[in-house]
């Protein structure tokens, strides 16, 4: 959102503020404190959502009529996937290891330690692989990317850039969406392979499960459509991180400050919407599933 | 003759070439239920060098900046050209806004670019420029500011205040715009680097047929470069019916404005706005 539609915004809400304040002054109660703080807080989150969606139509249309060049684009396909990727396949590493630590005293208990391999591979690759992928992105790239934006907006470089013709989400927004829902696919892929290796490694050599029975189980608790739904789960991540970050930097407020706050609140509310999206999209790819394969099992 | 004379001998003819350029008519800009700009016209010529000077708060950056339609207003419009920017598609603001150019107040220079890349900017997205033209007109700009070729590769970080502003001034300059906005083009600069600065937007008028609106609250900056001064007064201490506008003459008769606020202003005396000041504090 440009600062002016937040200023346009900010005065509908005194204008309405002060039609109100001209009817004759009644006494506050705490009730009616209460319902102001709530109407205001109501009001404020409705047009937040009205202003992302604004912005994310308008980085929309960009991406289907004209694309930023490739210079641009590759710069951020290098920031969002080749820099991300050592710390997504060193996390993944380290996941897989604890799934395989903290699943195996049940399992060993109820003496289907082979099975460990099909619990810890479906568990990485339809949830942990997808959104531990997208939570390394939000916090290494979407805080940096709010932080960016944020300081560019600040310092009047957004302005700047309309100054010369050029349109901010065009030109800033939309390499950084398309370098996001594009990469976030092979950073699942490799969150998924390494924590597939780090079990293995763990449930294998350290806690000496049958090799053999170890990869069967794991063949036969993950489906090819596993593997693609928790892809397919990451390219909507991959959207509300670069939308979420993008928007929190260009509405930052002024300041050190402002800037700090944009980034914690880029990676605070990507993960929350990561989340829902995830439990919205595991519901219905899971309905998907049983309807194409009626006699497939699921985890959910 | 002296440089500021030639300078304003070429404006009088250019002006004598054309009707106005811009005019704002009854501009009204509120944000946060604060009333920056009420009623505001202002009619600036082809060739004319304006300086809008005023207090901190005044409205006067508010005013430039919806010049290029980066603020929308509230009520009345902004006519350049003969065409108003709210009648404006996307694609004709962009071209109109290539036929500014605007230097920010801390530079605005691209972080991420070279020095080089920044000034190229506009040329680049104009799209109408061969990579070896960018580069001829990138050098002779930097060049025209005074900054040698080693600067192209730096980094905006690695460069003094002066040296930004300059940068900020060459960027605006590459596409040879038809206005040049400067925002506060001296502030936070020594004494000597802000007369380059005012010596560099003479010189901008000598070279091109410019028309030019200068902010600034420095004195010195609106008598040396300007032909006609605008003084804005912030809103909230006028009364309803008075203009926002205090003073609009020549430089040389703001020593002489009838109005008392004005000869304060020009003069830098705090008056009764200190005790103004301590009033509302203590209250």
């Amino acid at each position: 959102m440009s600062p002016c539609a937040r200023w346009k915004r900010s005065r509908k809400l005194s204008e309405s503020a002060a039609s109100i304040s001209s009817l004759p002054p009644a006494p506050e109660s705490g009730l009616v404190r209460w319902i102001n703080q709530w109407g205001s807080a109501v009001i404020d989150g409705i047009t937040t959502v009205g202003d992302m969606a604004i912005f994310t139509w308008q980085m929309l249309r960009w991406l289907f009529t004209r694309l930023p060049c490739r210079g641009t684009v590759l710069i951020n396909f290098y920031q969002v996937g080749a820099l991300s990727l050592p710390v997504v396949a060193l996390t993944g590493t380290f996941i897989g290891m604890v799934l395989a630590v903290q699943s195996y005293a049940q399992f060993h208990a109820i003496g289907l330690d082979s099975r460990l391999g099909a619990v810890i591979n479906s568990t990485l690759v339809k949830e942990l692989g997808p959104v531990l992928a997208a939570t390394m992105l939000a916090g290494r790239v979407g805080s940096a990317m709010a932080a960016v934006l944020g300081t560019m907006r600040v310092t009047e470089q957004i302005d700047a850039l309309t100054a010369m013709g050029a349109d901010p989400i065009h030109y800033l927004v939309v390499p950084r969406f398309l370098a996001c829902i594009l990469l976030i696919p092979s950073l699942t892929i490799m969150a998924d392979f390494m924590g597939i290796v780090g079990g293995y490694f763990y449930s294998v050599i350290i806690l000496g499960i049958d090799h053999a029975a170890y990869l069967n189980h794991s063949r036969e608790g993950v489906t090819g459509f596993d593997l693609f739904s928790g892809i397919f789960k990451s390219i909507f991540f991959g959207a509300i991180i670069a939308v979420m970050s993008c928007y929190r930097g260009f509405n930052c407020e002024a300041g050190a400050e402002g800037v700090g706050k944009a980034a914690t609140t880029a990676f605070v509310y990507s993960f929350v919407l990561i989340l829902a999206i995830d439990l919205f999209l595991t519901i219905v790819l899971n309905s998907i599933y049983y309807t194409l394969y009626p006699n497939g099992t699921s985890f959910l | 003759m002296n440089a500021a004379a030639e300078a304003k001998d070429k404006v009088t003819e250019a002006h004598d070439a054309g009707g106005p350029l811009i005019e704002v008519r009854r501009l009204s800009v509120t944000f946060d239920n604060n009333e920056v700009l009420k009623d505001v016209s202002v009619s600036i010529d082809r060739g004319q060098t304006v300086a809008i000077i005023g207090e901190s708060g005044c409205g006067k950056t508010v005013f430039m900046k919806t010049l290029v339609g980066l603020v929308k207003p509230d009520k009345g419009s902004v006519v350049f050209d003969g065409r108003p920017l709210n009648e404006m598609g996307l694609k004709e603001l962009t071209q109109t806004r290539r036929r500014f150019g605007f230097v920010f107040q801390n530079a605005a220079l691209f972080d991420s670019m070279s020095v080089f890349d920044n000034v190229a900017f506009p040329l680049r997205q104009s799209e109408v420029v061969s990579e070896t033209d960018v580069r001829d007109r990138v050098l002779r700009h930097l060049a025209e500011v005074g900054l040698p070729r080693d600067v192209t590769r730096k980094r905006p970080a690695e460069l003094s205040g002066g040296m930004r502003k300059r940068v900020g001034l060459a960027r605006a300059l590459v596409l040879r715009p038809e206005v040049v906005v400067y925002d506060e083009p001296t502030t936070g600069l020594d004494p000597i680097m802000s007369d380059v600065i005012n010596e560099l937007i003479l010189d901008t008028r000598r070279r091109y047929p410019v028309t030019s609106v200068v902010v600034t609250h420095d004195m010195h900056t609106a008598r040396k470069v300007a032909d006609r001064v605008l003084m804005f007064y912030p809103r909230s201490r006028l009364e309803a019916n008075e203009s926002q506008i205090l003073y609009d003459g020549p430089p040389s008769e703001l020593e002489h404005a009838e109005d008392r606020r004005v000869r304060q202003f020009v003069h830098g005396e705090a008056g009764e706005r200190i005790n103004e000041m301590i009033e509302g504090f203590g209250s």
